[in-house]
């Protein structure tokens, strides 16, 4: 037998072996990446829905942005909310300040009994192509498509088109504020609001910006923008501009005086209590909050 | 074997109910609303104010930059009001609205009818008179005609083409045209060529019109340079890029214009304008619409001036019938379904086309097979389905890749694939989507 073979073969292999070595330490050791490693430890904190919503690409990318920013007063995980972000905090040894929880509100109430069609639209069910084309099938040009990009969009299931009201209505207790369909929405008709004590919410549930008189003949439940609202609002967090009210819901009292003068309905309250004249038993009040609870509009 | 382009197309059936009807002026409308935004580009700036009184063919709103068009009063009287209406899609535009009172020119317009052949005036000069009469391509793409003549530095052109293949069903505005003004359609393809300094210009004409054939054969000799090529029937010859390949046989590159391979391809329709705004300085202030749908009383071609509203023109053809579905402007593939028929006609508007429930709804949509039909007929030799299904899932940049900005929209897909897939309108919110976030990356 030839040794020599042997031998030569297992002395080159080893010498290229080590020279490789050598090679990859030093490139290594030039172009080595520090990773700072609280990144891995904040990302295990959070959600882990890679939603967006924070503005930030992915859950990985919001870690990043949360280790890099001196405080943590520009950044919230809205999925995860203030829970997630007292963690966040702890992990890194910072404070963050608590954010007053928020939820997707749909702006529009025109079902078909309120807002008469005045065409019919048979193409491709996408509210996005259908704004392109046209402003949309009724009178409204500022009103729901009701063709639901927003449920497309939503990773939370917590939007669904109802299908005698042709409008989404979001789930209080899977919806988690990231906002992709307000930007998904071509008529700008979901807003992010403040999710309320007991979930209670007030709302003008109209975007149009039509005058008055042209905005009722579309929609029945229209804001027409007659100030009454304004006037009677005591805490001055109603706002009047293109034909629109607005409530501002960091003003807002939750008092329902605005509710009560609108003329047209346009003013949602959700989950209230019903209104009583006269006293009632309570448990019974309480059996249709929880009903309330499920059906808001 | 006549000539066209090689790869995809489809063949609807023609429908030219209105062909060889005499063009009929249409009386002058009461009121006009002429929108300030009618071309390609930025919409113009309003010159006049209210109650101002305005001449025929006056400037009323002024060219905002390069890739923009004067606008004329298409009558004369009082402006009544500069304000936003709503439109066929239902959004708001701004408008300029007259109230028509007599019928006073403004100065220095010939209306004499005669034939004026001679044109003694520079390229620039011609350019110039054409910009100022507010040209646009009247093919339904009312891009500037200035723009497309102003050939960029560094590039020449070697030959203009003549857009006269109306390959859109239905219309006839176009052939009607060319039956009754034959001489002014050359002599407004000289003024172009000389506008261009090219010494030759074809004239693309499909073979379902061969009494314009015939016609512009026999005219062609009169005028030099001109040629007039037959092309056989195909949908949709009359995209510039296919009737590049079809007459030239030379390819517009991916995200190129025509002038990249030495070509200028104006609209037959474009070049009647040409004639009147060079030698009679006669702005564009009207159109020739086709009126027209298997139930209407009269199909016809209407000159009509630019801001008559729609409805008048209907009535001037019988009326809406009963059973009216869906009233669309424009050819009934590229054409678009209008939500009221109070809107003005514009510039672009070539046809107005009526159609019954049986021919205007769409049926379900089903899934995709793959049968590659929309593949074979697409004429740009892209892949439709695939386009669809990136933009379905909202793959921006999947999308680029699939070349989504080459489609020339001209619907060939929907209307072939068997499972009704709506594969246009999809495409369109990618071009839209996808020139958004090149122009973002751009900045």
């Amino acid at each position: 037998m030839d040794y020599n073979t042997i031998i030569i073969t297992v002395v080159s292999l080893v010498a290229l072996g080590i020279v490789l070595a050598v090679i990859l330490y030093v490139v290594a050791q030039k172009f080595k990446v520090f990773e700072d490693p609280r990144i891995d430890e904040v990302e295990a904190v959070l959600p882990g829905a890679n939603c967006g919503g924070c503005g930030l690409p992915g859950c990985r990318g919001f870690a990043e942005a949360c280790v890099k920013a001196e405080t943590l007063d520009n950044l919230f995980c809205p999925v995860g909310g203030n829970d997630c972000m007292a963690k966040v905090a702890k992990a890194l040894g910072r404070e963050a300040a608590a954010k007053e929880p928020m939820i997707a509100v749909i702006r529009c109430s025109g079902s078909p009994d309120k807002r008469k069609n005045t065409s019919h639209y048979d193409s491709a069910a996408s509210c996005a192509i259908s704004a392109m084309l046209f402003s949309g099938d009724t009178g409204c040009p500022n009103g729901c498509l009701g063709l639901g990009d927003c449920v497309t969009v939503c990773k939370f299931d917590a939007i669904y088109i109802d299908p005698q009201t042709k409008l989404p209505v979001v789930s209080n207790e899977k919806c988690t504020a990231c906002g992709a369909c307000v930007k998904a929405c071509p008529k700008n008709i979901i807003e992010l609001r403040y999710k309320g004590k007991k979930d209670r919410r007030i709302f003008v549930s109209c975007v149009n910006t039509e005058k008055g008189g042209i905005a009722k003949k579309n929609c029945e439940v229209a804001c027409t923008a007659c100030t009454k609202c304004q006037k009677v609002c005591e805490y001055d967090a109603i706002k009047i501009e293109n034909n629109l009210a607005y409530i501002d819901f960091a003003k807002c009292k939750l008092c329902r005086k605005c509710v009560e003068v609108c003329p047209t309905n346009a003013i949602h309250e959700l989950n209230f209590p019903p209104r009583k004249p006269k006293p009632e038993p309570k448990d019974e009040a309480k059996a249709e909050n929880k009903e309330n609870k499920e059906t808001n509009v | 074997m006549l000539k066209t382009f090689p790869k995809g197309g489809v063949h609807p059936k023609e429908n030219k109910f209105s062909a060889g009807k005499k063009i009929e002026t249409l009386p002058l409308p009461k009121q006009v609303i002429v929108p300030v935004s009618q071309q390609i580009g930025a919409p113009s700036t309003p010159v006049v104010a209210v109650n101002d009184m305005v001449k025929t063919g006056q400037v009323i709103a002024k060219a905002e930059g390069f890739v923009s068009a004067n606008i004329h009063a298409p009558v004369s009287g009082k402006v009544t009001k500069i304000d936003f209406f709503t439109d066929s899609s239902g959004y708001k535009r701004k408008a300029i609205m007259i109230d028509t009172e007599g019928d006073e020119w403004a100065d220095g317009i010939n209306r004499d009818p005669s034939l004026q052949k001679d044109c003694s005036l520079s390229p620039e000069e011609i350019i110039k008179k054409i910009n100022e009469a507010g040209l646009v391509g009247l093919g339904g793409a009312t891009f500037p005609t200035h723009v497309k003549l102003s050939v960029p530095k560094g590039k020449t052109a070697e030959y203009l083409l003549i857009n006269a293949v109306e390959c859109e069903p239905y219309l006839t505005s176009d052939h009607q045209l060319m039956m009754e003004k034959a001489d002014e359609i050359m002599v407004g393809t000289s003024i172009l060529m000389k506008a261009l300094s090219v010494s030759k210009a074809m004239i693309g004409i499909e073979n379902n019109k061969p009494d314009a054939i015939e016609l512009f054969t026999r005219k062609a000799k009169e005028y030099k340079g001109i040629e007039v090529y037959a092309l056989r029937v195909q949908y949709p010859q009359g995209g510039e890029k296919q009737l590049i390949k079809a007459i030239l046989n030379r390819e517009v590159p991916s995200g190129g214009l025509p002038i990249d391979v030495g070509c200028v391809v104006q609209n037959v329709g474009t070049a009647f304008a040409v004639y009147e705004a060079v030698q009679k300085n006669k702005p564009l202030i009207e159109r020739v619409v086709t009126v027209t749908g298997k139930s209407v009383k009269s199909p016809s071609n209407f000159l009509a001036r630019i801001g008559t509203p729609v409805s008048q023109l209907i009535e001037a053809a019988g009326g809406v019938p009963e059973d009216t579905a869906k009233i669309v402007n424009g050819g009934p593939m590229m054409g678009k379904a209008i939500n009221t028929t109070d809107v003005p006609v514009t510039k672009g508007t070539s046809g107005i086309l009526i159609f019954r429930d049986s021919e205007a709804s769409r049926k379900e949509m089903q899934n995709c097979i793959r049968c590659a039909k929309c593949v074979s007929v697409c004429p740009m030799g892209l892949t439709p389905f695939m386009q669809m299904a990136v933009v379905e899932r909202a793959l921006w940049d999947e999308a680029e890749k699939y070349h989504i900005l080459d489609c020339i929209e001209c619907g060939s897909c929907s209307y072939t694939c068997p499972a009704s897939r709506p594969l246009l309108d999809y495409i369109r919110l990618g071009k839209q989507t996808v020139n958004k976030i090149i122009r973002a990356r751009k900045a």
